[in-house]
C-alpha cells in the first residue's frame, strides 16, 4: 500500500473533526473521496500533509510504510507527496514560470526540471503563452492548471487534489478531469477530493464516501455508482416513483 | 550649496535606506516590525570595534567576522525567540522584538559601558576626495554611497536570481503554499532574519563614524529608517530605498532652510503625514485578489 491511514482523529481546539478514519491507497490508482461541505475532507488532507499543528491527535499515517504523522510538511513533500489545495493558492506575485520552479524546489536535477517544465506545457498548453506573466493575472481555470502543474513539478509519486473543479465552468471541469486521467496514465497515483460526485466517480477506480468525519461507504467506482443511496443522495438520480406517481416515503440512508 | 545638500542627503538617505531595507525584508516575510534591528546593528558595530581596536585585526577580516556574527545573531533571534511563540499575533511579536532590543541594550551597556567611543574606519570623515568651490565630498561620503549601492544590488540579485530568493519570495506571499511545495518555511525565515541583520550591521558600521559608538547610537537612525520604510511602503523593497533617499532629502532641506534644531522631528512628521494620506506607503502595490 502506498498511503495508509489508521484511525486518525483530528481536533480543532476541542471539536473533533475526524472521527477515527482509516483507508489505504493503492499505487497507480485514482481514488476519490466524496462528501458534503463540512464532512472533513479538506481537514483529512491537511492532516496528511502535516499542515495542522500537533495533529492528528490519534492514529497512524504511513507512506510507503514510513510514519508521516507529525512530520514537517516539507519533509512529507520530499518523500513524494504533492498537494494541490482547495482554491489553488498559486503565488500571485510570482510569474507562472517562477511558480513552476517553486514546485520543483525539492529537486536538484536541472535537466529533469527542464524536461518536466516542457512536459507541463504539453499537459497545459494554455500556460505556454503566459510563462512570464504574474500568476495573479491568470483566470481561475488557468490558475487551477498552474496549481496542478506546480504540484507535478516536484515529480511526486502521489498527487493529492482538493476540489480541482471548484468554481470552474463545466467544460473546464471536463478538461481538468481529462488531464487528471492522463497524469494517472503517466504513472502518478492520485487522491482526489471532490463535491462533484458525478465527475469524481467517473474518473476514479476506488471511491470513499465521507460524512461527519467518517467514511460511510467505500468500494470500486462501478459498484458505488450503482449504490441506491449514492444515486439518490450524491448523484441526484431518483429511482422510479411508485405506481401512483409519487414517492410514499422519504428514503433513508441505509448506512445510518 | 545645493550640491552639498544633495550629497549629504544622498549619504544619510542611503544609510536610512539600508536600515529600512533590513526592516522591510523581515516585515515582508513575516509581518513582524523588528524593533530590535537597531540594537542588533549596534552590537554588531561593537564587535567590529573590538576586533579592530582590541585584537588589531585588519579591517576586511574584522568586517567578514562581524557580518558572520550578525548573520548568526539574526538566525539565533529567529530560532530562539520568534519561532518559540505559539500562535503569535502582531502584538506578541512586537513585545518579543522590544524585549530582545532591551536585552541587547542591557548587555552592551554592561559589557562596553555607556561612554561614547570614537570609531574609525579606513575611510574617514575628515579625508576629502573631491573639493570644489561649491561642495566637498569626503571619503566616508563616497564609501557610504558605494557600499549602500553594492548591498542593494546584492540583495536584488539574491532575491530575484537565486533559488533561496525564490523561496524567500514564495514564503513572503503564502507561507502555507510554500510549505506544501517542500520549502522549509521556518528555515527560510531564519535566513531572512540573518540577511536582514547583516544589512543592519552594515548600516551600523556606516553610522558609527559620523555619530559616536555607544549603546544608544542606533536609536535615532532606527526611527528614521522605520519612517523611511513606512514612507516607501514596507511591502516594496524598491519603494523602501526611495523612501530612505526621500527622507534624507526632506530632512536635510528642512535642516538647512527651516530649522536645524527641529531636524529630527521631520521623520516623525513624515510618518504622521503618510498615515494621514496614504497609510500603505507611497509605493504600495495593491494586488487585487481574485476569488
Amino acid at each position: 500500500m502506498l498511503l495508509e491511514i489508521k484511525n486518525i482523529e483530528t481536533f480543532y481546539d476541542k471539536i473533533k473533526i475526524l472521527n477515527g478514519i482509516s483507508f489505504s491507497l493503492e499505487e497507480g490508482k485514482v481514488t476519490a473521496i466524496i462528501g458534503n461541505n463540512g464532512a472533513g475532507k479538506t481537514t483529512m488532507l491537511n492532516t496528511i500533509m502535516g499542515l495542522i499543528d500537533d495533529q492528528p491527535e490519534k492514529g497512524k499515517i504511513t507512506f510507503r510504510n514510513k510514519p508521516i504523522q507529525l512530520v514537517d510538511t516539507d519533509k512529507i513533500v520530499k518523500m513524494g507527496i504533492a498537494y494541490v489545495p482547495e482554491g489553488r493558492e498559486v503565488f500571485e506575485e510570482l510569474t507562472v514560470k517562477e511558480n513552476l520552479l517553486v514546485g520543483a524546489y525539492i529537486r536538484k536535477d536541472r535537466k529533469g526540471i527542464q524536461s518536466d517544465l516542457v512536459k507541463m506545457l504539453e499537459y497545459f498548453p494554455a500556460l505556454k503563452s503566459r510563462l512570464n506573466q504574474l500568476a495573479g493575472t491568470l483566470s481561475g481555470g488557468e490558475q487551477q492548471m498552474l496549481a496542478i502543474a506546480r504540484a507535478l513539478m516536484s515529480d511526486p509519486t502521489l498527487v493529492i487534489l482538493d476540489e480541482p473543479s471548484l468554481g470552474l465552468s463545466p467544460l473546464l471541469v471536463q478538461e481538468i478531469f481529462k488531464i487528471i486521467r492522463e497524469i494517472n496514465r503517466d504513472g502518478k497515483t492520485i487522491l482526489l477530493v471532490e463535491q462533484n460526485a458525478n465527475m469524481a466517480i467517473e474518473v476514479s477506480d476506488q471511491v470513499y464516501i465521507m460524512e461527519n468525519g467518517k467514511f460511510v461507504l467505500n468500494g470500486p467506482a462501478d459498484e458505488i455508482k450503482d449504490n441506491e443511496d449514492v444515486r439518490e443522495f450524491y448523484l441526484g438520480l431518483k429511482e422510479v416513483d411508485s405506481l401512483k406517481g409519487y414517492q410514499r416515503y422519504k428514503r433513508r440512508r441505509t448506512w445510518r | 550649496m545645493i550640491v552639498q545638500l544633495l550629497i549629504s542627503s544622498l549619504v544619510t538617505g542611503s544609510i536610512y535606506a539600508l536600515i529600512a531595507l533590513a526592516m522591510a525584508i523581515i516585515y515582508k516575510a513575516s509581518e513582524i516590525p523588528n524593533f530590535a534591528q537597531g540594537e542588533m546593528a549596534m552590537v554588531s558595530t561593537y564587535i567590529t570595534f573590538v576586533l579592530l581596536s582590541t585584537f588589531g585585526f585588519p579591517f576586511l577580516t574584522a568586517l567578514v567576522l562581524t557580518l558572520t556574527f550578525a548573520f548568526l545573531l539574526g538566525i539565533l533571534f529567529e530560532f530562539l525567540l520568534i519561532r518559540r511563540a505559539k500562535e503569535p499575533n502582531l502584538l506578541g511579536f512586537i513585545i518579543i522584538t522590544l524585549g530582545f532590543q532591551l536585552l541587547l541594550f542591557g548587555l552592551a551597556g554592561w559589557k562596553w559601558g555607556s561612554d561614547q567611543r570614537t570609531f574609525t574606519l579606513p575611510f574617514s570623515e575628515s579625508e576629502v576626495v573631491v573639493r570644489t568651490s561649491s561642495f566637498v565630498l569626503t571619503e566616508h561620503n563616497l564609501a557610504s554611497l558605494i557600499i549602500a549601492m553594492v548591498i542593494m544590488v546584492i540583495l536584488y540579485l539574491i532575491l530575484n536570481h537565486t533559488k533561496l530568493g525564490l523561496a524567500m519570495r514564495a514564503c513572503q506571499q503564502n507561507v502555507g503554499a510554500a510549505m506544501f511545495n517542500g520549502i522549509p518555511a521556518n528555515r527560510i525565515l531564519g535566513i531572512t532574519f540573518g540577511i536582514s541583520s547583516i544589512v543592519g550591521a552594515i548600516a551600523g558600521i556606516l553610522v558609527a563614524p559620523i555619530t559616536t559608538l555607544d549603546p544608544t547610537m542606533m536609536w535615532d537612525p532606527l526611527v528614521k529608517g522605520f519612517a523611511a520604510a513606512v514612507l516607501g511602503s514596507m511591502k516594496s523593497l524598491p519603494g523602501v530605498v526611495i523612501g530612505g533617499l526621500l527622507l534624507g532629502l526632506i530632512e536635510n532641506l528642512f535642516g538647512f532652510y527651516v530649522s536645524l534644531e527641529f531636524k529630527s522631528i521631520v521623520a516623525f512628521g513624515v510618518i504622521m503625514l503618510i498615515l494621514f494620506i496614504k497609510p500603505s506607503g507611497l509605493f504600495a502595490k495593491h494586488y487585487i485578489r481574485k476569488v
